[in-house]
Formats: structure tokens, sequence, C-alpha cells
């Protein structure tokens, strides 16, 4: 409702497609369409719902405020690795918010300003470092983030691209259009700083400290996290529970925040293990001019029960080895996704033998049929070989294998290892494996991917022992 | 010997061990090959110490006989195994048969040699665990050092591959490092079967470099489903000066 005047806020995809769009009046989009569907616009929940949605965003980064009316801040400095990169970051959010049905588009940038500006007016995706003037040069004023007035001033003077208003001098662009305008537009380009005030939910665990005097050596970093670490795992027993993860924000005095986030594979309150988790990292914190508060959240906890500690000297000495404690301090180093387990797959198809699960999941008790002998090493893809057989069917008498010729002394096969269809195998060819032993005593798995009527060609699949 | 003599001599052992570290605390792993236990000093495999397995051959082609010698002596250890690599080339189905199962195995992949060798620390610290197996292909005489120190303390065994595709890093492997012991493992020949068919594979196990014994080799049966190492039948009574002499000339 602008004054007496009902005028649409949002529109659906179907109702853009008939010609709707936020601002026209509602009188007139009721009579492009009769039987339109209206429903009152309520900013509040809107806003309750965004910030819904900025809690769950909290799975990305300990940085994440709400940008009403439409957008998130996420700061994913520190924690893109923990993704595998900054693209497959953006994807998993993009392709998980679709999945609840909701439209996004997202974008990796140097500046705030400029992931703002690439996200509503660019391709979104990311922009590499150091690009981003090149990026958003070309786009609309209106990725500026200024007042609706200024624009239109701005528009009549032919002013359409952020790369004209950047052209500009300064002193008469700050005359004519104030001090806000040259600052979005250093926001957009990178130049000046913009907070980014995180978003805390309030049932959140936190411990603080804040200095007096900013602090910026490695070692008094070090002790404090593991001060703080210790506030929390008591808060953690008070409640019962335990951190699967734990970001540290630290406040530096030039209002930029640093943060590191760390997972636990399972719910611990060790402080110990936890503070050392940021140790390596920690000296990637770039103090500058001092930090002057430090922040640790369990931003993900778990219901956590206390396990019985067998007592030493009681029964064997058998030290059971925290797997728990040793996976998390792996994952702290190469991200979680790179520390696994393999467990049997009921499939011969070498390829698919193997599937990983998590390195701390129940023991399966399963393993591959025994009597299957199988490489220690495998060449994926395998590798294609000359080989001679003396008749069709019999193993090769000699192959010549990256330009070295190998004699065949000994052989046992065919394997016939088929296709699986219900897995998605394409084609029919079924391999036939032999094992061969050279006369050096090397031994290898080599196969022929069609009869040799047929005309199947050799490869090499891998190394025996 | 007198008795006198042969007291002072255990108590020079004693003094040694313990200038040397805690690392002879805890009994070594025997092979079960007299002739294999009674050459290494201690009688086997000396736990929580680093040992390097070098693979041999012309273009790598033999990394699997290293593979499943070094998951053999990994199998026989008792506890959980952290196996820590870059490449994939690496099938876990061939593992079990040196009876190293699939649940005592955590993997952990790094993308270089200088992100692998801290995850191969960080394994070691971690007492209760069996045996940390790393893949590298560079690794230094202070980080050698420093995964030698880390074994030490906590008693953990850690195995390093030495991986080489290249010449140059073929020779980059045979510098030297703090281990304990150096093994190049290369295949031989097989026993001749009476039948078409490969009968159980056969191995030139060398020690290269071992602290407190001289190299030597052995023509020696591959591991069997329990990890554990043979003596040809037929090669048991033959003297073995011939492959001794070729160790010294190596």
């Amino acid at each position: 409702m602008v004054g007496s005047r009902r005028v649409i806020r949002a529109a659906c995809t179907a109702a853009q497609e008939a010609g709707l769009h936020a601002g026209m009046a509602l009188a007139q989009a009721q009579a492009l369409v009769p039987n339109l569907h209206v429903a009152e616009a309520t900013p509040e929940e809107d806003e309750a719902s965004l910030r819904e949605l900025a809690r769950w965003a909290i799975g990305y980064s300990p940085v994440v405020a709400p940008d009403p009316p439409d957008g998130l801040w996420i700061d994913i400095a520190g924690v893109a690795h923990l993704f595998g990169s900054e693209e497959e970051l953006l994807n998993d959010l993009t392709s998980r918010l679709t999945r609840q049905g909701i439209a996004a588009k997202a974008a990796v940038a140097d500046a705030p300003g400029a992931a703002w500006a690439v996200a509503r007016f660019g391709a979104g995706g990311v922009v590499p470092t150091g690009r981003t003037v090149d990026v958003v040069a070309p786009l609309s004023i209106r990725a500026l983030r200024i007042a609706a007035d200024k624009l239109s001033t701005l528009h009549r003077l032919g002013i359409e691209r952020i790369g004209q208003l950047a052209a500009m001098p300064r002193a008469p662009l700050v005359r004519r259009f104030g001090r806000d305008v040259a600052l979005r537009l250093d926001q957009v380009m990178g130049h000046a700083f913009e907070p980014i005030t995180p978003l805390i939910p309030k049932d959140t665990l936190t411990a603080s400290v804040a200095f007096a005097e900013p602090i910026g050596r490695l070692e008094d970093l070090k002790s404090v996290v593991l001060r703080l670490a210790k506030d929390l795992c008591r808060q953690l027993e008070r409640r019962g529970e335990g951190a699967r993860r734990i970001d540290l924000i630290c406040q530096r005095v030039d209002q930029k925040s640093a943060c590191l986030r760390v997972g636990t594979a399972k719910a611990n309150r060790d402080a110990v293990h936890l503070a050392r988790l940021f140790d390596e990292r920690l000296q990637t914190v770039d103090p500058g001019f001092g930090i002057e508060e430090i922040v640790l959240v369990a931003s993900k906890v778990e219901p956590m029960t206390e396990k019985q500690v067998q007592a030493r000297g009681l029964g064997d000495e058998v030290i059971e080895a925290d797997m728990g404690q040793l996976v998390d301090r792996l994952g702290a180093r190469i991200g979680m996704r790179q520390v696994y387990r393999l467990t049997p797959v009921q499939s011969l198809v070498p390829e698919r033998m193997a599937r990983r699960i998590s390195a701390l999941a129940p023991p399966t008790g399963s393993v591959w049929p025994e009597n299957l002998p199988r490489p220690t090493r495998l060449l994926d893809p395998p590798e294609p070989v000359v080989a001679t057989a003396l008749l069709p069917d019999h193993p090769p008498a000699f192959f010549i294998w990256r330009k070295v010729r190998h004699k065949v002394a000994k052989a046992d096969g065919p394997e016939r290892i088929t296709p699986e269809w219900w897995n998605g195998d394409k084609g029919s060819a079924a391999r036939d494996y032999y094992r061969v032993e050279t006369e050096q005593g090397g031994r290898f798995w080599i196969f022929r991917d069609a009869p040799t009527a047929e005309g199947g060609r050799w490869w090499m699949h891998g190394f025996f022992a | 010997m007198h008795a006198g003599q042969q007291d002072r001599l255990a108590d020079l052992r004693l003094q040694i061990a313990r200038l040397e570290g805690c690392s002879h605390r805890v009994k070594p792993l025997s092979f079960g090959l007299c002739d294999l236990d009674g050459h290494l000093p201690g009688g086997g495999l000396a736990r929580g110490a680093l040992h390097e397995m070098i693979e041999a051959g012309l273009a790598s082609e033999f990394a699997g006989c290293t593979t499943l010698f070094t998951a053999g002596i990994a199998a026989r250890l008792k506890g959980p195994v952290l196996w820590c690599l870059t490449r994939r080339d690496l099938f876990a189905p061939g593992l079990l048969r040196a009876g190293l199962h699939p649940d005592r195995v955590i993997y952990a992949e790094a993308e270089s040699d200088r992100e692998i060798l801290p995850l191969i620390e960080e394994g070691l610290r971690e007492k209760g665990l069996a045996a940390v197996v790393g893949e590298v292909t560079r690794m230094g005489l202070t980080a050698s050092r420093r995964l030698q120190l880390a074994a030490e303390a906590t008693g953990v065994t850690a195995l390093v591959i030495r991986r080489w595709w290249t010449v140059a890093e073929k020779d980059l492997v045979h510098l030297p490092t703090a281990a304990v012991t150096r093994w190049r493992i290369a295949p031989a020949p097989s026993e001749l079967m009476p039948a078409p068919g490969l009968g159980r594979e056969r191995w030139q196990v060398e020690l290269l470099r071992c602290r407190g014994a001289a190299p030597r080799t052995w023509i020696l049966e591959a591991c069997d489903a329990k990890g554990r190492l043979a003596l040809p039948a037929d090669l048991a009574d033959r003297s073995d000066q011939a492959a001794d002499r070729r160790a010294v000339a190596s």
C-alpha cells in the first residue's frame, strides 16, 4: 500500500510471465489477469523467514547476516576449503535452496558490495580475486544500492553503467551527489570496507572476551582460544551437549573480522582438543592493528553422553585410540571429506568395488569375496598395451606397455567381468582379465575388452604384488 | 665370554637404549622367519619407529609389491591404521589379501607431499593406532627426523612408502633420511607350477639400510591372507651368499 494506492510488492514467476512486476498498481494487474491470486504483503513475516534462512545458512559460515528484503550476506573467508572450493560451495548452496523451492542467485566476490551487485545484476558465480573492477564496471548503476532519486538524476545525465560513474572525477561527484554515492561506489569496487554484523541465534552457546588493549601475537591468540574453549566446554557440560562445529570470530580494531571454523566428527567437549583444532589455522589470521574481541561460538551442538573410561591398571593395558579426535585433527587440516573409510560394494566391476563412508561410521564387518585375486594398485583409467596371444582366448605371450616389452612367463585367466546394466554401464563389452607374470616376476592385471575375433584390445589395469 | 662381561654388555645396551629414546621399550614385530628376525636388531621390525619402503623397478611398475609388503606389516599390528595418500591408485580390495580388514583402515587424502607429512605426524601422535602408512615422494632429513621422534614418543609405527614416477624422483627417494630401516621390494620369478597358472608370488626383499644391522637381500614368498611372509621351500636350505654379495654391490 502506497498512500491509498495498492501496488504489487512481489510477483511469482508465473505472474511475471503474464506481464506483472513489482511496483505495478494492483488494479492494473487485476485488469491484466482477471482471476489473480493476491496475498497481503507481510514485511514482518518476510523478515522473520529471512532471519530463519540466515540461521540455516550458518551451516556454511559463522558470519551470516540477513540483508532485507531479499538477500543474505555470507562471509566465506576461511571456510570455502571445507566444501572443496568456492564454486562447489556456491553450487551446494544454490542447489539446496532450489530443492527447498527458493529461487536463488549467488555470487562470491572480494567485497560484499561487489557480490551484492553481481548476484543481482550480473551473472552470479565466482568473481576471481582481483578482477572485481572489470566484472562490476559493465553493470547497471542500480547495482550500487543508492537512493531512487539519485538514480533517476544519474539516468538523466546519461550515466547507466558503474564504469561510467567510476570514470567521473571524484570531487565533482561527491559535490553533486553526496558522500553516500561515492561510498557505495568504493564498496562495490572493494576500496571501502563494509562490515557484516554476524547473526548469532539466541540459544547458541558463546564465550567471548574483549581486550582493553588489542592483542596480535600468535601465542596470545592460542592461550585466549584455550581459555574460551574451557569456558565454552563448561557451558556445554551443564547442558549435556557436545560441539559438532565451532566458530572463532576475531574482531579487529579496524572493524574487520576474521573467522575460522572447525568441525568435529562426533560431539566433543574436550577443551584442549577443541582449542588444538584451531592451532594450525590461527596463523592464517591477520591481526592487522590488533584484535580487540574474540568470540567462540558453538554453532552446532549435539546431545552427548559421558562414557565410562576404563581405569588404568585394571584388566589388560590396551590403549583405545580416540579416533574421533584424530579424525577431527586431520579434518581440520584437509577437510572432513578427505578423511574416509572404504567399504565393500556388491559389485565386481573394479572401479566400483569400494564406496567411501564416514571415517567414524560403525564397522560394517563386510569384506570383499576372499578368493578374488585383486591388485593393490589400480590404473585409472586403464592404459592401452600392445599384446600378442598365441591363440584366441589365450593369455598374451608378450606385451608392450609404456614402450617396454615384457615377455610373459606364466599367466592365469581369463576371469570374465561383465558390465552391470543395473548400475548404468553402457555398452555390452565384457572384459576378460588375465593375471600375468613376466620373466622378471612382475605381476600385472591386464584385460581384453572383447574377444579377439571381435577385435578386442588389450589394456593394463593394475599391479599385483 | 665371561658372565661379568655379559652383564656389562647388557648394561651398556640398556644405557644406549635409554639414550636413543624409548623405541626399544616395546617388543619388535617379528616376521616369523628366523632368517629375517635373526638379522634384524632386537629380533624383528622395531615398533614406534620410522620405516621406509622404496618401490623398485624401471617405472614404478612394481608398486604393487611394496604396497602389499607394507599392508602385511600393518595387518599384523593390532589396532586401526591410518593410510595417508595423495594419488587415488590404491585399490582397497587388494589390501585384503594381506589381511588388512577395510574396517581397520582410515584414509586421509591430501593434495601434495607438503600436506601429507603433517598428516602422518598427526597420526603418529595418536596413541593406540597400529601404524600410520604414508605415501610420500619427497621427505627430507628434518621431516623424517620429526616423524621418527613422533613415532618414538607414542609407539606408533610409521611405514612410509616412497613413491616415484620419474628418474629424478627415483634419485630423490634414495637420499638419506632418519628412518630406522629402509627396504626395497622387487618381484622375483615364482616357482614353476606343474600346470599352467600362477603360484604364490615371490619377492626380492632388500634391506638397504638398517640401524644396527648390515644390508641384506632375501628371496621370500609374498604375504598370505594374514600378512605373513614365508621362506620358499626350494630355497630354504640354499646358501644365500650370492644375495649378500648383491646387496653389498648395490
